[in-house]
């Protein structure tokens, strides 16, 4: 122990010695895509969506760079998917190597590759595609959003610590609505819980509201629900925000709803104040004036990611950031009780995921119970034997 | 008060202790869900009575002479000073917005205030009830400890993971050192050479030697392991040394256990179990019991020392915080 003591005095010392001011210049790149308008006016989208998470973690790093003598400084840009290449190539002409993109998954691998022909590092702060973190992995591209598998387990995991364990799934007829559905088909494999129909939600298009829409649906939705085999709860894939919203008290059957509406999976959500939450939330509406969206935590956790290995690792390199971050060595607090870290084999953070009724926590996954050899959290989404992806060198 | 007065005070409360060979203290704990503080006799460990102190009431300390409690209510963005007697509130303190911990300097002034939402340390004046100084720190923080000297005021800043050195002359911040995730408290050992730093999200306890300039040396992290407990739900947050500096004590939060290390080789010893989310630790004035605030359980643990024991439980009012026990 006396020997440890002097090594790890001797490595400490060496961490005091006066290190080289870094300045850290990061870049958030979103692209806005056409929509609808959501359901709910709820989910409008903010002009500064991401952005806003962006100016807090820049405050919050640096604050601490403050004493360490590091600058943080981050250039954020919102595009249309047509100039979303020009303006990746405009970050990198600037000399930017670390990079947040909001994108959907294909918009995402594409700007990844470009990033990565320069050396840049890249965060995804929005696509939940189960793909980009096996088959369709990169190297150079960390997931900070957690996956469609991570959340549906979530879910999943929740439903069958309650003993509910036959679901009724309901999915729409979107891509991205199919692979949130399979997601739930898998954590229903994975936990022994049963899927006892799956119900298609065609979405035949048109506007999503109309002045007192909800005479119409209150007599629709019921006769869509109906004739169902007997079942526990009633789980709603819905991405492309068609008609989840609708099934709470709507059912034929009254059961309890989860997935896309009623009881939801979040990265986090403005009431959520356990483990110190509180003074991210006041911070964050002093600055920014709002209540925080996911897009913005996901983008400040990354920025807060680049943050933590700047200050411990005292490197501003995207390799020296990778390295760091993927080593066993990192671990970052992030309001959620337990410290976040990368799964080495995909580059996904490994997190926690609130369960969320739209007012408060309820609960959060993974639950009691669900173990896991290297840790529960390794319970929510592709563990290394599922996972195609063979872009990161384990070991 | 006048001359006279205090004299015949001090010579009756001299006739007091010499009149009573087992001298009973009252403790006080802030039950952070419940807004109140409910205090304890040390002799009979029977619950003496529960007062309302304010919203949301979690760091607690007193006045060296026994007299005034203080604590931070921190919804009510203030700290409540309470006579230990009538429980009556005397007054506040400015204290910044959301105070969560403090320190009070030994000579019972000032007291030194973490506020976790603005950045901020504060230091206000206990007799003249105005703000002196307020240093800007790193996000979030929390722990507060004061040098055996009085020269040095550390901080723990609960994002930036970093105990700053306070200089309790010129306020300025004189060293920055980085420790594991999510610093709680900060304690030093009574002699002065040594300081304790817990992470509660990184897991590990810091152990810095401190020179006699004040200046800290990072020299051993100290971490935790108990069979059947996931690793990430062992989180230090409190920590007590005795006087001696022989025994460190470090409450683990949601593993329900407070871990009882030597002060000398730094090994951890033993584990003791108590009540649900341990957080805050205080001795009583012989060091002979450790009181601990278990938030989930409503209750708070008495160990004997010598033994490293619990020996028994007290319940207290909603969601215990912090603990501090009245000086002899």
């Amino acid at each position: 122990m006396h020997r440890l003591s002097v090594l790890l005095a001797a490595a400490f010392m060496m961490l005091a010695a006066p290190v080289a001011a870094l300045d850290v210049r990061a870049g958030v790149l979103r692209v806005d895509y056409p929509s609808l308008l959501p359901i709910s006016r709820y989910d409008l989208k903010p002009e500064d969506l991401g952005f806003a998470g962006a100016a807090l973690a820049d405050e919050d790093n640096g604050t601490t760079g403050s004493f360490l003598g590091h600058s943080f400084e981050t250039t954020t840009v919102a595009v249309t998917p047509e100039e979303a290449d020009a303006a990746l190539d405009t970050l990198l002409a600037d000399g930017v190597r670390l990079i947040v993109v909001l994108a959907n998954a294909e918009d995402l691998l594409r700007l990844s590759d470009r990033a990565a022909e320069e050396g840049a590092l890249v965060f995804n702060a929005m696509a939940h595609d189960t793909a980009l973190r096996s088959g369709e992995c990169r190297a150079n591209l960390l997931h900070i959003t957690p996956s469609d598998a991570m959340l549906a387990d979530a879910v999943v995991q929740y439903a069958v610590w309650k003993q509910w364990s036959d679901i009724l799934l309901v999915e729409g007829s979107n891509p991205a609505d199919i692979l949130l559905g399979e997601a739930f088909e898998n954590a229903a494999r994975k936990f022994g819980a049963e899927i006892v129909e799956t119900r298609v939600f065609e979405d035949t298009g048109g506007s999503r509201r109309t002045d007192s829409g909800h005479v119409l649906v209150q007599r629709q939705l019921p006769v869509f629900m109906q004739d169902a085999p007997e079942h526990d709860v009633v789980i709603a894939a819905d991405r492309s925000d068609v008609f989840a919203s609708y099934l709470p008290y709507h059912l034929w059957t009254p059961r309890p709803v989860m997935g896309s509406a009623g009881l939801r999976p979040v990265s986090v959500h403005p009431s959520h104040e356990a483990w110190g939450a509180t003074q991210f939330q006041t911070r964050f509406e002093e600055l920014t004036g709002r209540y925080v969206q996911e897009a913005d935590y996901d983008t400040w956790l990354a920025l807060r990611v680049v943050g933590e290995a700047v200050t411990r690792a005292s490197t501003a390199e995207p390799d020296g950031i990778r390295d760091y971050v993927l080593s066993d060595a990192f671990e970052l607090a992030a309001f959620k009780g337990v410290p976040v870290t990368f799964r080495d084999w995909n580059g996904q953070l490994r997190q926690p995921v609130l369960l969320f009724d739209d007012r408060i926590t309820v609960s959060v996954s993974p639950q009691d119970g669900f173990l896991h050899q290297r840790s529960p959290l390794d319970s929510l989404g592709l563990d290394v034997p599922e996972s195609q992806c063979t872009a990161f060198n384990r070991g | 008060m006048n001359a006279t007065l205090k004299t015949l005070l001090a010579s009756a409360a001299l006739a007091a202790l010499s009149g009573s060979p087992a001298l009973a203290n009252k403790v006080f704990v802030s039950n952070e869900r419940g807004n109140t503080v409910t205090v304890i006799d040390s002799d009979t460990w029977e619950v003496l009575e529960e007062f309302p102190a304010g919203n949301r009431p979690r760091g607690i300390t007193i006045s060296p002479d026994g007299t005034k409690l203080y604590v931070c209510a921190s919804d009510d963005d203030t700290v409540r000073v309470f006579d230990t007697e009538t429980y009556e509130e005397l007054h506040t303190l400015p204290s910044g917005p959301d105070p969560e911990l403090f320190v009070i300097h030994p000579s019972g002034n000032p007291l030194y205030i973490a506020n976790e939402d603005d950045n901020l340390v504060t230091v206000t004046d206990t007799e003249t009830h105005t703000i002196l100084a307020e240093v800007p720190v790193g996000v979030e923080p929390e722990g507060m400890g004061i040098s055996a000297d009085t020269k040095y005021v550390v901080n723990t800043s609960e994002t930036t993971n970093m105990a700053h050195f306070i200089n309790t002359e010129t306020f300025e911040i004189e060293h920055n050192v980085l420790v594991d995730q999510r610093p709680r408290y900060a304690q030093y050992t009574k002699d002065g050479t040594r300081l304790f730093v817990s992470s509660e999200i990184g897991g590990t306890v810091s152990v810095m030697d401190i020179a006699e300039d004040g200046s800290p040396t990072l020299v051993e992290k100290i971490s935790f392991e108990v069979p059947g407990i996931q690793p990430e739900w062992l989180q230090p947050v409190g920590v007590k040394v005795t006087d001696d500096g022989s025994r460190v004590f470090v409450a683990l939060g949601p593993a329900n256990r407070v871990a009882v290390i030597d002060g000398e080789s730094l090994e951890v010893l033993d584990y003791i179990v108590v009540g649900q989310r341990v957080w805050q630790l205080a001795f009583t004035p012989d060091q002979k019991y450790l009181i601990t605030t278990n938030g989930n359980s409503n209750d708070v643990t008495v160990i004997d020392v010598a033994e490293a024991e619990a020996i028994r439980s007290i319940q207290v009012g909603e969601q215990p915080w912090g603990v501090v026990v009245q000086p002899d």
